[in-house]
């Protein structure tokens, strides 16, 4: 017997767009609720609900939510971007890290010269309590992939506001 | 004759014509990558994104779907999501060590000058 409940109630945001019917075991159901449909539209968009659907069942479910945030989340970089995606926010941070790491580099030789000043002149030797730690502490994040990009069409100074890092879908 | 077809409609067993869109990005010598970005994001997706492209921009695009194809193959929950997630962290780990590195400059300046 077919049910008399409208397929519209409680389609979840994917069924929805899908135009299918959404049963009691869809998968998407959990992670595209009716109240966010440009959600699932733009992951399905670049990815293809097909696809999504692969890579849910591939991971345990208490993972399901964090994976279609993450899906999300590219899903939104490669539709602002659609030449370089996330690769272009990963560029950016990449870009600070080293800047980061040439300034603390300039900081700690700055510190060791006081520090070296300071001692001779109080007869003390001081350069160890102060943090001239290895630059080797903080080696950028990134696979050795990303040097082949040449990034040649990419505006890093206007594109940085494109990368909302606060909606990182876990903390 | 499918000697001249390129990774994409090789795999995808259909004819590849001169004007595919996909075989400059995904040359036969290389079938690994274009399973990686097919498993991800689907040929078709694919193709419509980089038709959506002028042509001198398609070849970084293929590239960064295939890192991001590669990062989500090696970390289904993440993806490259998770590298981004980990460079905030250093990012901020090393704000705060500069923070440090420079109050402490703060505390030997004046120890220097006023001894």
């Amino acid at each position: 017997m077919r049910s008399h409940e409208p397929r519209s109630a409680s389609s979840c945001a994917a069924c929805k767009l899908l135009k299918r019917r959404c049963g009691p075991n869809c998968i998407f159901a959990p992670y595209f609720r009716s109240d966010e449909p440009k959600k699932f539209a733009k992951v399905h968009k670049v990815f293809g609900a097909s696809n999504v659907s692969k890579i849910l069942v591939e991971v345990p479910e208490e993972q399901r939510e964090d994976t279609v945030n993450s899906l999300a989340y590219e899903a939104e970089a490669r539709l602002q971007d659609p030449v370089y995606g996330c690769i272009g926010a990963i560029a950016l941070l990449q870009r600070r890290m080293i800047e980061l790491q040439h300034d603390l580099a300039l900081a700690r030789a700055r510190l060791a010269r006081y520090a070296t000043t300071y001692s001779a002149g109080a007869g003390r030797t001081e350069t160890d309590r102060f943090s001239t730690g290895a630059l080797g502490e903080f080696p950028v994040a990134c696979g050795e992939f990303m040097d082949s990009f040449s990034l040649s069409s990419y505006e890093v100074t206007q594109d940085a506001h494109m990368y909302d890092f606060t909606q990182i879908p876990y903390v | 004759m499918g000697s001249g077809r390129c990774a994409a409609c090789r795999y995808l067993r259909r004819k590849c014509t001169d004007d595919c869109i996909l075989s400059p990005y995904f040359p036969s010598n290389n079938p690994q990558r274009f399973v990686s970005v097919h498993r991800i994001y689907g040929a078709s997706n694919v193709s419509k994104l980089l038709q959506r492209l002028p042509t001198h921009l398609r070849a970084e695009a293929a590239d960064s779907l295939y890192y991001e194809a590669q990062c989500r193959l090696e970390d289904r929950v993440y993806g490259c999501v998770g590298l981004i997630f980990l460079l905030q962290q250093q990012i901020h780990a090393a704000e705060s060590q500069l923070i440090k590195t420079q109050a402490e400059i703060a505390v030997m300046k004046s120890q220097v000058q006023h001894p």
